[in-house]
């Protein structure tokens, strides 16, 4: 296959970005699309051009690092899919491809097609998380959960924290994000005891990084890789409404520790 | 010889932990406080180690290399986590578990760690499940359990094909918490590049930046390497493309043995390599095999047909199958550890039974436990008598679905072949390395001070790991040995603080002023230049894939004095030509993924000659390590206990030179016999 990528580069956080046209020839449809990049990569250094940054790592659709936008969408043309997944079978000889990186205030360019996603971490950092310290848990079952509950909480919690969401969504929303970790630990017996405090806390981080509200469009769920449902959202905001009519004066979680 | 000490605690094998746990010197909460300890490495070990350290009190630094620890690759371990719970009331016990370890290491694993493992690993279960982790449950709401190779009970817990995963999020989660807290600095995109000792002890990392570029000093009166495993050395592993052994390495050369370095796991369960543009292989489960068959066909022609693409799987009738680990294997059958499954598969492909186009693949066929298994039962609860073939596949396939939903839709995505109408072809890939850094009981590396957790040390899994051991391990190591056995050096550490005034790091950032780092972060600066200045003519891809390919075929699946020879010889050009030829674009100053590419690449060169020695080395076969002058009648490992029951670790004596040190291994506790799943 001989194919045409308009590619951006950046070359960091300050500069001024431009989509740059390259062509690639000799594509075989079982590369993945990783792959071609990484023949397209080698072409440029060969012929001493800076190769085009990209993150990636597992290559297998578990680690969440691989970010493309490719012809404006998240991960490519197929659903359930990151883009270490997609293969050029997906598309045609001759076919023209734009490759973009996730775009969201929330999430900075570092260079070409590689952002900045620790907004997703420090979310995390404020209540992703059930205050357990190790050593101090019982057996793990006397906690019986029924299995319905332990399926959907596996169901959010199989989130790869890849960021598609964000980038689909046309405000820039975290809300699919945040709300599949709050549903899993709110689905969970033993998410209880921190599930009002947590809703408060991750959300208000999530507002403070800058990502927008959620307007009820679903493209993330459509976009998302794992299918993560737009259902853990309705959970999130029931669970915040509730969390703000309950709550006493926030304090902080993740206590005991020392 | 007389150097290793392993200190093993004295006294009987079953109260060597707990005794030792209790009379290990403790650290008292205010002295925790300003003892830091930087942690290489987010997966399951570097995780675990560190939340739990700053949940002690420890002040710790983390570093990774991605860009958030959640990317570390124990996500992407499948199938699941071993712990002698007996839950499933089948017979499991502690020792059993320490047995099954032992043995599947083919007897090359050090009796009281592995004994230490098993003790803990329930304890790893219910720490998972209390931080939320949704493993896999039946409908009474407790938890469900599956078989793995080399055991004859189900102790392995699981949350779907996604086991890794879902312990790595919550390990990450508990890590999250402390950085939250204050307690973790987290260090995302930055990697270790050079170790630090002072007076011979670990005192801190040089580590780059990797946005910027920039070289930074981190002191710490303790370094935790959980820096994962080496597989990539082969170029194409199920190791993601950025696992590396630069910390490991940097800390070898700079001390630190490393023990039984041609120790690598070929997992026989991955997708075969389909072309020349390939990047690396994936695995497909080993908890498969709880349910899939393997075969290939009796006939030569029938095998040459399918290679052909005259005849599919589903055109060779039941008779003319050769399901030949049920033939060879009537005990274990399927689910014979991990070692002799591949070799088997290897066996059957070299003598021309072999069945996708480039003849290096076998059978993995759910047709049968589809229907007559799941489908059968399926249909007797739902009370169809008599039920058609095609409604027994409807049934069954629901229930292989909910199992293993997730790796068929992989194996579809990346073949474009439906293994719910046609078998998967698998064939044999690198998967995990059980060489390592050497450690001894604690933990800790020949450098006072620097440990290694998890893959990246060599203690458990002998010469073979036993599938859904590797998580166990990492967890055991991070969660449950190093927050006591390190006590043992920090107590020290205290005392000499005291005695020489030290302050903590906080007040006092005189420490990186030391000559020491100095010198380090001059080495690493030097390399870097010296990598952008040779401008060749070949980018790194290249010297890396001609590496990869002389270890598959001489320090892979079968070995041979004469090709390890050769392989040294060759590894050594290569790492000749790279120094003088490589292109390495950009400059130190950015982001530069060619950059990080070359010095992890220049390392894994290094590192291929020294597996290739020891591999040459240890004349005889045992677990992964295959030796073909060693080897039984019917082809199976012939270790040599009288020469070999040893640990090699090898010390780094300049370019290209190491001295092997032997730590004997003693089986008290077991009596050491011909590995045999017959």
């Amino acid at each position: 296959m001989n194919l045409t990528l308009k590619v951006w580069r950046q070359k960091n956080a300050k500069s001024e970005g431009k989509l740059v046209t390259y062509q690639v020839s000799d594509i075989s449809p079982d590369m993945s699309f990783l792959e071609m990049f990484d023949v397209l990569n080698e072409q440029l250094i060969s012929k001493g051009e800076d190769p085009i940054a990209f993150d990636h790592d597992c290559r297998e659709g578990i680690c969440g690092m691989c970010s493309m936008f490719i012809n404006g969408r998240a991960h490519g043309p197929l659903t359930g899919v990151t883009t270490c997944q997609l293969h050029m079978r997906s598309f045609k000889d001759g076919d023209t491809i734009v490759v973009e990186p996730w775009r969201a205030k929330a999430f900075p360019v570092i260079k070409d097609l590689v952002v900045d996603r620790s907004a997703f971490d420090r979310i995390i950092a404020k209540g992703g998380f059930i205050s357990v310290n190790t050593g101090s848990a019982r057996d793990a079952n006397n906690i019986p959960i029924p299995k319905q509950n332990a399926d959907e909480a596996f169901e959010a919690a199989a989130c790869i924290g890849c960021g598609a969401c964000v980038a689909t969504c046309k405000n820039s929303s975290a809300m699919l994000f945040v709300s599949a970790k709050i549903s899993q630990l709110a689905l969970l017996p033993q998410g209880q005891p921190e599930r009002y405090q947590r809703v408060l806390n991750m959300v208000e981080q999530m507002d403070k990084e800058g990502f927008g509200n959620c307007s009820n469009t679903g493209a993330c769920e459509v976009e998302c890789p794992k299918g993560i449902s737009l259902e853990n959202i309705a959970r999130m905001n029931r669970d915040f409404l509730k969390a703000s009519l309950i709550q006493k004066p926030k304090k902080e979680t993740g206590g005991g520790a020392m | 010889m007389s150097k290793l000490d392993s200190k093993i605690p004295e006294g009987p094998l079953e109260q060597k932990w707990t005794k030792y746990r209790s009379t290990v010197p403790l650290v008292n909460p205010a002295n925790k406080r300003n003892l830091e300890i930087i942690v290489v490495g987010s997966g399951l070990a570097g995780s675990s180690a560190a939340a739990t350290l700053a949940e002690m009190g420890y002040k710790v630094k983390v570093f990774c290399f991605q860009d958030s620890p959640r990317r570390a690759h124990s996500i992407a371990a499948q199938g699941g986590i071993n712990a002698a719970k007996n839950y499933q009331n089948d017979g499991d016990s502690v020792y059993r578990l320490f047995y099954d370890t032992i043995k599947g290491g083919d007897y090359r694993s050090r009796e009281a760690n592995v004994y230490r493992l098993a003790e803990v690993s329930g304890n790893i279960i219910d720490q998972c499940v209390a931080q939320g982790v949704p493993l896999a449950r039946e409908y009474g709401g407790l938890l469900s359990n599956r078989s793995f190779g080399g055991t004859q009970v189900q102790r392995t817990f699981y949350a779907a094909g996604q086991t890794g995963q879902q312990l790595l999020l919550g390990a990450y989660s508990a890590l999250q918490r402390q950085v939250g807290l204050g307690n973790v600095q987290m260090f995302a995109r930055h990697e270790m590049l050079e170790l630090v000792t002072i007076d011979g002890k670990a005192r801190g990392i040089i580590a780059r930046n990797l946005v910027t570029g920039e070289l930074e000093r981190h002191f710490g009166h303790a370094v935790l390497l959980c820096s994962g495993g080496y597989g990539n050395v082969f170029f194409l592993s199920t190791n993601a493309m950025g696992s590396n052994v630069t910390a490991a390495w940097k800390a070898h050369k700079k001390g630190a043995f490393f023990g039984n370095p041609c120790f690598t796991q070929i997992h026989p369960t991955c997708i075969p390599v389909s072309g020349e543009h390939q990047s690396k292989l994936t695995l497909m489960s080993e908890s498969l095999r709880n349910d899939g068959r393997i075969w290939v066909p009796k006939k030569k022609e029938d095998a040459e047909a399918i290679r052909a693409g005259k005849k599919k799987a589903s055109d060779i009738p039941e008779e003319d199958r050769d399901y030949y680990l049920e033939r060879r294997y009537p005990a274990f059958g399927n689910l014979v550890p991990r070692d002799v499954a591949s070799r088997a598969a290897k066996e059957r492909c070299d003598a021309g039974y072999g069945v996708n186009a480039t003849g290096q693949a076998v059978f993995l066929d759910f047709m049968y436990n589809m229907k007559e298994k799941y489908g059968r039962a399926e249909a007797t609860k739902r009370g169809i008598s008599n039920p058609t073939d095609a409604q027994l596949k409807e049934l069954g396939k629901e229930v292989i679905k909910e199992k293993y939903g997730n790796l068929f839709d992989m194996y579809k995505q990346i073949t474009g072949v439906d293994p719910y109408e046609e078998p998967m072809q698998i064939y044999p890939a690198v998967h995990y390395t059980m060489g390592g850094l050497w450690v001894d009981y604690n933990l800790m590396t020949t450098i006072p001070g620097l440990y290694a957790l998890g893959e990246a040390n060599f203690s458990d899994h002998g010469a073979n790991r036993l599938g859904a051991s590797a998580l166990m391990q990492g967890l055991a190591d991070g969660y449950f040995v190093i927050p006591y056995t390190i006590g043992a050096y920090l107590s020290t550490e205290v005392s000499r603080m005291s005695a020489e005034k030290e302050k903590p790091d906080a007040i006092d950032k005189i420490k990186t002023k030391h000559p020491a780092f100095d010198e380090a972060e001059k080495a690493v600066k030097d390399r870097i230049e010296k990598l952008l200045s040779i401008n060749g003519t070949k980018p790194v891809d290249y010297f890396h894939k001609r590496l990869g390919k002389v270890m598959w075929d001489k320090c892979g699946m079968a070995r041979n004095a004469e090709g390890l020879k050769w392989a040294i010889e060759e590894i050594r050009k290569i790492r000749e030509e790279f120094w003088k030829d490589v292109r390495v674009p950009g400059t130190n100053e950015e982001f530069n993924p060619e950059l990080e590419k070359a010095g992890r690449v220049a390392d894994f060169l290094e590192l291929g000659e020294l597996m290739c020695i020891d591999a040459l080395h240890r004349n005889e076969s045992c677990g992964g390590h295959f030796r073909e002058e060693y080897q039984t009648e019917d082809g199976e490992a012939l270790r040599d206990d009288e020469n070999y029951a040893y640990v090699a670790a090898w010390e780094y004596k300049g370019d290209g030179q190491y001295e092997l040190h032997k730590e004997e291994l003693k089986f008290e506790a077991i009596k050491i016999a011909q590995r045999s799943y017959k």
